[in-house]
């Protein structure tokens, strides 16, 4: 027996359900569902404009943004014709403006190779990896220093501004990491030999303070080495903060490694892998992308701290806007100076921080559960 | 699966001579004495810290031994990374935990030590990881990750990573104990299939079941001594010595 129903009217159409997506739907989800929470919204909005508003006045709507000189500055807000004017020292320093185009070719290779290796469905990552790790600094060392295949010999006491803070933090980014892994792992080694020099390495470097380990490195080593090596400054603050850099990152390797558990390490062993294969294969990647966050870290810490060299005389991206600052010409703008070194740190800084994020999700093989 | 390889050696697959061992002042293995005849099934058993997950690890060399002599299809166990790895690369290994590589697929579990200890080409080693998961009956998920299997699952990759090596022995270290109960049996379906088909077999286990089934012989171990071997059929209905008839009533008495 079946029963039917006949409807002889339409039924009303229902509301559609609230709107989820899109801003406005996001809007009302988490800033406007209820009256009370609708207020606090608008009360925290007005708060906030009120706080905002002269900074955004200061900053970008009284702002004068075109000019050369001092006269073009109207006073009321920003004068953003301070940075303009001086925009090639801040990015070359005192790098002859002749050969400047050989610090845009190693930035342009720079910028390649990062985007390259950070963009996933690029091929061949091995091989440009390989380039970025071997023939880069090559090439980079020659054209920046100069003095072969006819180049101007520039030493680095001219180096400044933008390109000496990112020449200090690449090498320090990619000199430090694998030092740290291979200090985490002799340090983890149960051979007595290599487990106390990597103690002793790690806890020398990290018990002084950057600015004594530059010090260090300016002034004192070259009273310890005969007067005719000359080791270069530049180079002495480079080897002084990848050591120093590379202590912290053997504890946060170190951790990630303790994180793993033994039967890895064992099923490795089972199979009759060597000691390194399992480090490369097994370990090391899963203790690795455990200890994104802290890795990270280090390296946002590094590239920041990298303006500690100022006081061993090499001038910086924030050492050569301070140099501005002192310019009778310009007298002043302290402000627009570190308003606007505080935005290039930042910038460089908050992307290494998403670039993490996206790596981490990326990573994620759901075995997490 | 595979008949074991001919080997150099036409003498016994694993022997073992007087093999002592101390965790510090613990003394774990007391004396073992024991002979694997190749092609032989072998179940041991016995109250947890027993010693018997000590002794077929010190097989493969995870575990140190002090004293006493250890000989794998001719290869005699020397501190020696070399030779250690040598071993390894004919005896095959499964975890209570599974130990699988998280961070790969199966497929690459499967493939990673025959392309680095092996050296075989990538596709050839791809084609015996399938041969084998195929075996397994799991290759339809080979380009998961282990975290997206279940235990059961997961102890059949296991089998077959360690499979892929073509192995000469087989060491299983408890490989049902961390497994819910409906899975037990898929696991040992493809443990009694490789026995059926030759393997050499070391197995660590409480399924009683299985050693009736499979086992050529049964060993009883207590505080680090063998105190019983004998084939399945006398070691259950006669157990000779007092502490394997209590052994045998705690486990099947339920």
């Amino acid at each position: 027996m079946t029963t039917t129903t006949v409807y002889d009217e339409m039924i009303e159409a229902r509301r559609p359900p609230d709107l989820r997506s899109g801003v406005a739907g996001w809007l009302r989800k988490n800033l406007f569902n209820g009256p009370v929470n609708s207020v606090i919204t608008i009360i925290t909005a007005g708060l906030m404009a009120w706080a905002l508003w002269p900074l955004l006045q200061w900053a970008v709507l009284q702002a004068d943004w075109i000019g050369q000189t001092r006269e073009d500055c109207s006073g009321e807000g920003a004068c953003w014709v301070f940075i303009s004017a001086r925009f090639e020292t801040i990015v070359y320093g005192f790098y002859p403006e002749a050969a400047r185009w050989r610090v845009d070719i190693i930035f342009a290779m720079l910028a390649a190779l990062i985007a390259w290796l950070a963009i996933p469905r690029l091929p061949a990552k091995r091989w440009v990896g390989l380039f970025a790790l071997v023939g880069f600094p090559v090439v980079a060392y020659f054209l920046l220093v100069g003095g072969h295949f006819g180049l101007m010999y520039v030493p680095t006491r001219e180096w400044g501004g933008l390109m000496l803070t990112l020449t200090i933090a690449t090498v320090g980014i990619v000199g430090s990491l694998p030092l740290g892994v291979i200090l985490a792992l002799g340090r983890r080694s149960k051979m007595p030999l290599v487990k106390s020099v990597c103690v002793v390495f790690i806890e020398f470097w990290r018990g002084v303070p950057l600015i004594t380990v530059l010090f260090m490195a300016s002034v004192m080593l070259p009273l310890f080495v005969p007067t005719e090596v000359d080791f270069d400054k530049l180079l002495r603050a480079l080897v002084g903060i990848m050591f120093f850099w590379s202590a912290y990152m053997a504890e946060v390797v170190r951790g990630g490694l303790q994180a793993i558990d033994k039967g890895q390490n064992e099923a490795g062993q089972a199979l009759g892998l060597s000691y390194w294969q399992r480090m490369g294969l097994i370990i090391l990647p899963q203790a690795l992308k455990l200890v994104i966050p802290g890795i990270v870290n280090t390296f946002i810490a590094l590239f920041k701290d990298t303006s500690l060299v100022l006081i061993i005389g090499l001038f910086d991206l924030l050492a050569i806007v301070r140099a501005g600052l002192t310019d009778p010409n310009w007298l002043g703008f302290a402000t627009e100076g570190y308003v606007f070194a505080a935005l290039v740190f930042w910038v460089f800084c908050f992307s290494m921080s998403r670039y993490s994020q996206y790596i981490e999700r990326k990573l994620h093989t759901g075995h997490r559960r | 699966m595979t008949t074991p390889a001919a080997s150099a050696s036409n003498g016994p697959m694993i022997e073992i001579q007087r093999l002592n061992k101390w965790y510090g002042d613990f003394h774990v293995l007391r004396d073992i004495d024991l002979t694997v005849a190749r092609g032989e099934r072998i179940v041991i058993c016995g109250p947890s810290g027993s010693g018997k997950s000590t002794l077929i690890r010190c097989v493969n060399h995870l575990e140190e031994h002090q004293q006493g002599e250890i000989v794998v299809n001719g290869i005699a166990m020397t501190q020696d990374v070399k030779r250690i790895e040598q071993i390894r690369r004919h005896v095959g290994m499964v975890f209570q935990h599974f130990n699988l590589f998280p961070h790969l697929s199966v497929l690459e579990n499967c493939c990673l030590s025959q392309v680095w200890v092996q050296k075989k080409p990538r596709a050839e080693a791809e084609a015996t990881a399938m041969e084998y998961l195929e075996r397994v009956q799991i290759a339809n998920q080979a380009y998961k990750y282990p975290g997206q299997l279940s235990g059961g699952q997961q102890q059949r990759v296991a089998i077959a990573r360690a499979l892929c090596m073509r192995p000469d022995v087989m060491l299983f270290d408890e490989p049902t104990s961390a497994l819910d109960p409906e899975m037990i049996k898929e696991v040992l379906d493809v443990m009694v299939e490789l026995a059926h088909e030759g393997m050499t077999m070391l197995c660590v286990t409480h399924e009683m079941g299985f050693a009736k089934t499979v086992a050529d012989r049964v060993i009883f171990m207590d505080q680090g001594q063998i105190i019983e071997e004998a084939p399945p059929e006398s070691f259950f209905n006669n157990p000779r010595s007092e502490r394997t008839q209590l052994f045998l009533s705690q486990i099947l008495g339920h």
